[in-house]
């Protein structure tokens, strides 16, 4: 089952995480998790790789998405400034949010001024990072998740584990018991049957769609020159929500914007072959301010700082603004199949979560502080990256902040510092060497050392640790003239 | 050619065998072999946990230390690809030399596949993470291993998956690491090999520590030695 700690109001923003090394610990642990993980994640990664060789000019759209979110990111007042005068135009409100607080505050002000005490949700990365729902409950109004996945994480008092997927911890029979317990009007004969459970969410949100006056949204790109916000989504109960309601309040992070339709054209098909491996997105969704006795009569956008533009300041960390949320990063990630997405403290898991997190959030807690750490390195998140986020040279710049100004590690930096000295100077690494070697034998019984002390035990708990050799290289060199002696 | 050995700081001090077999290879290829005794280290260990000022230090130091020769090899794809792709950026200006992973170097540099070895076993070889996707050496070292004689050469699945080292990440997150080497082994196992053989010793250790503690058949070996091994002189 779920490692999560049960959600708080209080917390929405995930503060007070255990360190990801603590959490994923409970991860590793839960046989039934990891293989949820595994086959869900395998699956995905293979036909997401099958969808991505199919295009002979990946890399030549590749290369394009990324230059076109960095020509934003450098250009970003211009292009919010036009995107809200165009909104504008066309009969929207735009509202500007310097952080979480902001946001929630303009959202629930907009859902009591219209009166109603429920509002329908599309899934949306952005109104999860602020804890909108949240929000929302202690104002007294009921957010309903309308995303099947989203609607499970909902119904089992859960936190999403993953972007695009984010009840991919439960199986199908998790999810059978979490109808049959908490939907109204579950079937008592329920079945564990994907068409079956499908059908009772269906059947529960038909009714949330044709009472709703209130939908919310996120928003996945917004094209700045026309005004016009776009959602993709699989599933069709998007289109419910953005069309139905009298009222539309869309939430968006900063760096969504694009310039114009001809740049959407790229992402519209990075996008879906990175994150559901389909060659063209089920339902993309469209809108420019109201219309008349069409869709919603009353729109607005909100535009989302939250610790975006401080990411803009950073040279190296602000490339994680270019992320459009399709997480192939976490379907290829070692690290995310065994650990999990709640391990990560935040709605933003896995590699992507690792640099985004404690940039938008800044490095000050132990969750934030570890997440840089939650990574091997491996490369396989920036080889599958749409838009060429190299998440190895974020996670290795963050380290480095998280040495400056995260919490502090006495032991691990003096032994650092030394071996700074030592391997500084071939003389002192010489006399390291020859302390090693001498060390063989007390410490190398049998070939291999099975127990070191202090922290070298997390190694030796699992694996064993070779044993110094008689004479290092360079005393073997010099004993031996290189070996021509 | 006149090649600099650059053998790591952690081939120097716990695998010297696979410096000795750098240095028997390259001369039976017919070069001499130099081992500048001022180097260290690459500082990947201290770039990697976070302390870019011991890091800085050691990408200084590293262009004073080997100036002046043909070519620097090294056996390790790691320490390479953190020469290559880290110090430019660490220390700008200090005039970076080119540096070789040895199965680059046989390949690119002096375009030999056979390089006459020979080693009676049924080996199989891990692409690790850094020589596939920081480096970049592909199939180069595959290459040189199926022109070994007398190797039996057997796939190893999911071979590009990591193996859960990643230096100090061994340690800060023991549990997660602990379980990807769980599946890296589990993989070595199933291909019944006698050796395990990688680019880098770093990662081997890791496997090896893990298939040592599990009583498993394989042992480790680093590309080096075996393709210095001979019928007169086998490793």
């Amino acid at each position: 089952m779920s490692a999560a700690p049960p959600p708080s109001p209080a917390m929405p923003t995930y503060l007070g995480m255990p360190a990801f090394p603590d959490a994923a610990r409970r991860a590793v642990a839960d046989e039934r998790l990891r293989a949820n993980l595994r086959h869900a994640t395998t699956t995905i990664r293979g036909r997401r790789a099958g969808a991505v060789a199919e295009l002979d000019d990946w890399d030549a759209l590749r290369e394009a998405g990324k230059q076109i979110k960095d020509h934003v990111l450098a250009n970003l007042g211009h292009y919010l400034r036009l995107l809200e005068e165009n909104v504008t135009a066309a009969g929207g409100t735009v509202h500007w949010a310097r952080d979480a607080g902001e946001a929630n505050r303009i959202v629930a002000d907009l859902v009591k001024a219209t009166g109603e005490t429920e509002v329908v949700k599309v899934k949306s990365m952005a109104t999860q990072e602020i804890g909108l729902n949240e929000a929302l409950a202690e104002e007294g109004v009921t957010a309903y998740e309308t995303d099947l996945a989203e609607l499970i994480v909902q119904l089992g008092d859960d936190r999403p584990s993953h972007i695009l997927v984010p009840a991919i911890h439960r199986n199908r029979s998790d999810i059978r018991d979490i109808f049959l317990a908490r939907m109204d009007g579950a079937p008592r004969d329920l079945t564990d049957e994907p068409a079956a459970l499908a059908e009772a969410a269906r059947r529960h949100l038909r009714a949330k769609f044709l009472s709703a006056k209130v939908g919310i949204s996120g928003v996945n790109f917004a094209v700045a020159d026309t005004g016009t916000l776009v959602v993709l989504e699989s599933e069709g109960n998007g289109r419910m929500c953005l069309t139905l309601p009298e009222t539309l309040i869309s939430v968006m992070g900063v760096e969504k914007v694009v310039p114009s339709w001809r740049d959407l054209e790229v992402f519209l098909q990075l996008l879906p072959r990175s994150s559901t491996a389909e060659r063209m997105n089920p339902y993309t969704s469209t809108w420019t301010g109201t219309h008349p006795g069409d869709g919603p009569r009353d729109f607005h956008l909100v535009l989302l700082d939250n610790g975006r533009t401080a990411t803009l300041a950073d040279e190296v960390g602000r490339q994680a603004l270019r992320c459009i949320r399709c997480s192939a990063c976490l379907n290829v990630c070692p690290v995310y199949q065994r650990a999990g997405g709640h391990a990560y403290g935040s709605p933003y898991p896995g590699p992507i979560g690792a640099i985004l997190s404690p940039q938008i959030r800044g490095i000050g807690s132990d969750v934030d502080a570890s997440l840089p750490y939650a990574s091997t390195l491996c490369g396989a998140c920036f080889d599958a990256c749409p838009v060429a986020i190299d998440i190895p040279e974020v996670l290795v710049h963050l380290r480095a902040r998280a040495v400056e100004d995260g919490p502090r590690h006495p032991l691990e930096r003096a032994s650092m510092t030394a071996a700074g000295w030592v391997l500084r100077s071939p003389a002192l690494l010489r006399a390291a060497q020859r302390a090693a070697s001498a060390s063989r034998r007390v410490v190398g019984r049998g070939g291999r050392i099975g127990r070191l002390p202090g922290p070298l035990r997390a190694w030796t708990a699992t694996r064993d640790a070779p044993v110094p050799p008689p004479e290092s290289f360079r005393r073997w060199w010099r004993r031996t003239d290189g070996g021509r002696a | 050619m006149r090649i600099a050995l650059f053998v790591t700081c952690v081939n120097d001090t716990m695998f010297p065998g696979t410096g000795r077999a750098m240095v028997t290879l390259l001369r039976r290829l017919g070069h001499e072999v130099l081992f500048p005794e001022a180097q260290t280290c690459c500082g990947q260990m201290h770039l990697n946990t976070g302390y870019r000022r011991q890091a800085r230090a050691l990408a200084e130091e590293f262009p004073k230390v080997f100036a002046g020769h043909d070519a620097v090899v090294t056996p390790s794809a790691s320490c390479a690809a953190t020469v290559r792709d880290w110090h430019p950026r660490l220390a700008p200006g200090a005039g970076t030399p080119p540096v070789f992973e040895l199965s680059e170097f046989l390949v690119d540099v002096l375009a030999v596949t056979d390089v006459g070895a020979y080693y009676p076993h049924r080996v199989t070889y891990h692409p690790t993470c850094h020589s596939l996707r920081m480096l970049r050496i592909g199939d180069r070292p595959l290459r040189l291993l199926r022109a070994v004689r007398g190797i039996d050469l057997v796939d190893l699945p999911d071979a590009a998956e990591c193996c859960g080292f990643g230096g100090t990440f061994a340690l800060k997150n023991a549990d997660v690491s602990a379980a990807m080497c769980a599946d890296k082994v589990a993989c070595v196992e199933r291909t019944g090999a006698d050796a395990l053989c990688a680019a880098d010793n770093s990662c081997l250790m890791h496997i090896g520590g893990t298939l040592a503690r599990n009583g498993a058949r394989a042992r480790t070996v680093h590309l080096a030695e075996i393709l210095a091994s001979t019928e007169e002189d086998p490793s």
